[in-house]
Formats: C-alpha cells, structure tokens, sequence
C-alpha cells in the first residue's frame, strides 16, 4: 500500500476513534464518579444508548429561535472532527493536516464552537439558556489569556507550537521531559482542562439544579438529534482536550512512529491506557474537591496564570 | 556520577522543585487550612524527594538522613501536633481571611519570585561547582519569599502558622544542595525545631481560641492601643 492511501486510512482512523471511543470515555467517567460514590451507576455504554435513542426521538424547536439554534450542535459537533486532524492522536509523525493549524488554532476552533453555543442559548429565550452562557463567557473571558499563556509557555518551551513538533521535543531526553517549565506547563493545562470542561472545583457535571449550572444550562432546550449532536460533540470535546493533554503534553509515548497501519492499531490500546489513567486521576480530583462559588473561579485560573508565567520565567532563566 | 546520569538526577530535582513551587504558591492560594495542612505535608515529602535525589547524585548518606529526618518530623510530627496543639475545631472554618484578594496575593508571588531569582543569581553564579544549587537555591529562596508572603496576607493563625513552615521548608531547600555533609546531629538539631516551633505556636492559636472564640488573629490588631 502506498504511503499516501496509509496517511489516508491513518486519518479516517482517527476521526473514528475520536466518534466511536468518546462515548465510551465519557461513560466510563460517569460510571467510575458514581463507583466511588458508592452507588452502582450507569453502563459504561450508556452514552451510546443515550445518542442513539435521542437520534431517533423527534425534535422540538421554539418558533422564536432562528438559523443559529439548529446551526450550534453541527458547528459544536463539527468541531472536534476538524482539531483531530491537526493533533497527535494515534501517530507521532504529522498526517496531512498537521501543519494547517497549531495550537493557538485548537484553541479557535473550540472558541468558535463555544461562541455559536452561547448564542444558541441566548436565542432559545429559556431565562436558564442565557445564565449559563453568560457564566460560561465570564470563564472563558478568564480562560482566554490563560490558553494564550499556556501556548506562549508551551511554545517557549518546546521552540514550536505545531502539536506535533511539541509532542516530539519531549521525548528527546529525560531531561527535556523533566525539565521544571515543563511540569509547570502540564499543572496550569490541567487546570484549564478542569474549567473549560466544567469540572470541579469549577462546575459540578452532575449539577441537576439549573439556576447553578455554568455550562449545563445551554443545551438545555436541545432534543431529539440536535440534543444527540450536543452530546456526541461534548464527549469529543473532552476526548480532544484529552489527547492534547496526554499525548502533546504529559506522556507524549505510545504512538505509531512509523507509517503502517499495524502500528497505528496498536497505539490504540496504549492511547486508551493512558486515557483511563487520566479518567481515574480526573475522578480523584472530582472526589476530593468541592466546587467553587462563582466569583471563586478567578482565584483558580490566576492561579493557572500565575503558574504559566512561572514556566516561561523558569525557562527564561535557563533551568 | 557519570554525566547523563547527571542530567538525569538534574531533570528529576528540577522536576521536585517546580512542584515544590507549584505547593508552596498553593498554600498561599487555598482557602481552607485542612487543605493547607495538606499541602504542607506534600511539600515536606517534596523536599524528603530533592534530598534523596541529591544524596544519590552525590553520593552523600548525610542527605539520606536528611530525607528521613524530613519525613519524621515534617510529614509525620508536626502535622500531629499542629492539629493536637491547636484543637480539631480550629479545621472546622472553611475559609481564612485574607488582607489582599487571592489574584494580587499571586501577582505579589509572581513578583516576590522574580526578586528572589534577580537576588540569588549572584550566589549561584559563584558556587558553579555544585551544580544543584542552580535549582534548589532560587526554588528555596522563592518558597521562603512564599511562606513570609502567606504570613503577612493571612489573618488566621494556623495559615500563617503554615508559611511560617512553609519558609522553614523553603530555605531547607536551598541549603541541601549547597551544604551536602553537614554532620546528622546538626540536621536532627535544625529538624527538632520544627516541631517544636509547631508545638508552641499551635498551643498559642489554641489558647487564642479560647479566650477569643476565634483564631482570625487579624482581628487582634483592633487592641492596639490608638
């Protein structure tokens, strides 16, 4: 097989991994929250179940919205998809679209979606809709110059921002992968993963009271496919911001180093691994954290600022 | 040491130090003193991390006995008798005051830690012979900068307790990697008064607590006479 149709399959690979395993992540997730929480829980596939009985309820949408209700969750869905293709999921070397976009254009991508997800809420004319967009915005307002803080720290450290020259930099040396700014980097990512994905200290996931919602309360007027494509696009979401994580920034082994497709289906079982771990780290810090009020959420993510700008000064200084 | 092992042993300090950072910027930050209890203990077993680093890449068992001095007394005594000393009530606040809001309190650190590198850079320039002392003294400069930070923002008595060892731990760090042998008698003298120290400030928060009802020392500045 020619080394073009390889890249080819390798990229059709990834974008099914990311649709087919999301929900499975997402499931395992909720199943292992309620686990130590001494309840039974749900099917690790109920994900799966939900999506596909939503795709063939009916759906209702209010007279009052417009073009930009049913547009949200193909653009929030779409999204994911499109960051797949630029980061190193399943393989260490660069695929067709590696260079198109670096991180700052993850970080658009996602900012895009959030935006045209705000605006379906606020559309919908639901009093809860606009809440949680507001408060998602004032995080991502707050969030903002910490991604760009994180990807200037990132790119200082690592001389690039494309994921695929930052996930290589680290696997040079020890020392490279131990280096201080490094570890200071992967804290201040880890707590803009916790915000951005609405997880606590910052949102509770598993908040049923609409008026505490921060993010939740947006696709609350959603049903039938348009609640499906929601769903998907969120457990994608967390998939991506996972891989980013993982393989770009903390454990950047484990992926195809060489184009043919054994390879790549063998790093598949190792990317889960290392997604499990971090599922059981994530469920750690769920459990032993309260969530914070809402005018709280600044002191955390100045403390994420505060951490980048300590690995950019780190590294400036020449440790 | 051979040199890629020495890279290795100076990836791994540097590793222990920035999350020693990241620990001691967290006490300054949390609001609970449970959790700053919490986070003392992961910064003394940071620090117990460094010394059996060190004491491996140089091959003094005078660090080892440093590292198990440091888990005695910092990750084991003192975190017993801070919450004997002080009374369990004392945990129960959720919150502890603060003289300036968290975000400045962070930029004061983020300042703080920039005055300690420009201060020490000297120091580290003129003992380029031991190479650790690139990491551990502008770390344990900037960890003791920290702890003096979180004295002087809290108002509650077992948080400023905890900066009070917080800098104790700081400026441990930085001593072990310029002062490698010092004789075990000397680091079990130095250790000893810790707890010491934690045993008589956690019985004055106590006795504070009870004579006051509360232990948010802040407040005691309203006696001075005007």
């Amino acid at each position: 097989m020619s080394d073009l149709i390889v890249k080819l399959l390798t990229n059709l690979l990834q974008v099914a991994f990311l649709l087919f395993v999301s929900p499975l992540l997402e499931g395992l997730l909720k199943r292992l929250e309620e686990m130590v929480q001494g309840k039974h829980g749900p099917s690790i596939f109920q994900v799966y179940r939900d999506i596909w009985k939503l795709f063939h309820k009916d759906e209702v949408v209010s007279s009052q919205t417009t073009w930009i209700f049913r547009f949200a969750p193909v653009i929030s869905f779409a999204m994911p998809v499109f960051v797949v293709l630029l980061i190193p999921e399943l393989t260490a070397f660069p695929l067709f679209f590696a260079f198109m976009g670096d991180m700052v254009a993850v970080g658009f991508l996602f900012a895009l979606s959030g935006f045209f997800t705000a605006l379906a809420a606020i559309d919908t004319g639901n009093p809860y809709g606009p809440v949680g967009a507001s408060r998602t915005r004032m995080i991502g307002f707050l969030a903002e110059p910490v991604f760009m803080a994180v990807f200037f720290a990132v790119s200082f450290v690592a001389n690039a921002t494309i994921p695929y020259i930052v996930n290589s930099a680290w696997v040079v040396s020890w020392a490279a992968f131990l280096q201080p700014a490094h570890v200071l980097v992967i804290v201040a990512f880890l707590l803009l993963i916790l915000a951005d994905e609405g997880r606590i200290p910052v949102d509770s996931h598993a908040g049923k009271v609409e008026i505490a919602m921060i993010g939740h309360s947006r696709g609350l007027e959603y049903s039938g496919s348009g609640a499906a494509l929601m769903k998907w696009a969120g457990a994608m979401k967390l998939m991506v911001l996972m891989i980013v994580f993982l393989n770009v920034l903390v454990t950047p082994w484990g992926l195809a180093r060489d184009n043919s497709l054994v390879s790549v289906l063998i790093a598949m079982p190792l990317v889960m691994i290392k997604f499990l771990v971090f599922i059981v780290v994530l469920v750690a810090i769920e459990m032993s954290m309260a969530k914070l009020r809402l005018f709280r959420i600044s002191e955390f993510l100045s403390a994420a600022f505060v951490i980048c700008v300590f690995a950019m000064s780190v590294r400036l200084v020449g440790l | 040491m051979n040199t890629p092992w020495l890279d290795i042993a100076l990836s791994l300090d540097g590793f222990v130090a920035a999350l020693f950072l990241v620990t001691g910027l967290n006490v300054i930050v949390v609001r609970q003193m449970l959790a700053a209890l919490y986070l003392f203990i992961i910064h003394a077993v940071l620090l117990a991390s460094s010394a059996i680093v060190l004491a491996v890449a140089l091959g003094s068992i005078h660090l080892g006995w440093v590292a198990v001095i440091t888990i005695v007394t910092k990750v084991v005594a003192v975190p017993v008798i801070v919450r004997w000393s002080a009374g369990s009530q004392v945990y129960k606040r959720r919150e502890v005051d603060q003289v300036l809001s968290i975000p400045i309190s962070l930029l004061a650190a983020a300042a703080l830690a920039l005055a300690a590198w420009m201060s020490i850079t000297p120091l580290v320039h003129s003992i380029s012979d031991r190479p650790f002392a690139a990491i551990n003294l502008p770390t344990g400069l900037m960890t003791v900068f920290f702890g003096a930070l979180t004295v002087a923002v809290r108002r509650e008595g077992v948080a400023q307790l905890m900066g009070l060892l917080i800098m104790e731990s700081g400026a441990f760090f930085a001593s072990i990697s310029i002062v490698p042998d010092l004789p075990v008698i000397a680091e079990i003298a130095a250790a000893v008064d810790v707890p010491v120290a934690a045993l008589v400030i956690g019985l004055l928060i106590r006795n504070i607590d009870r004579l006051t009802g509360t232990t948010r020392v802040g407040l005691l500045a309203g006696l001075k006479e005007r």
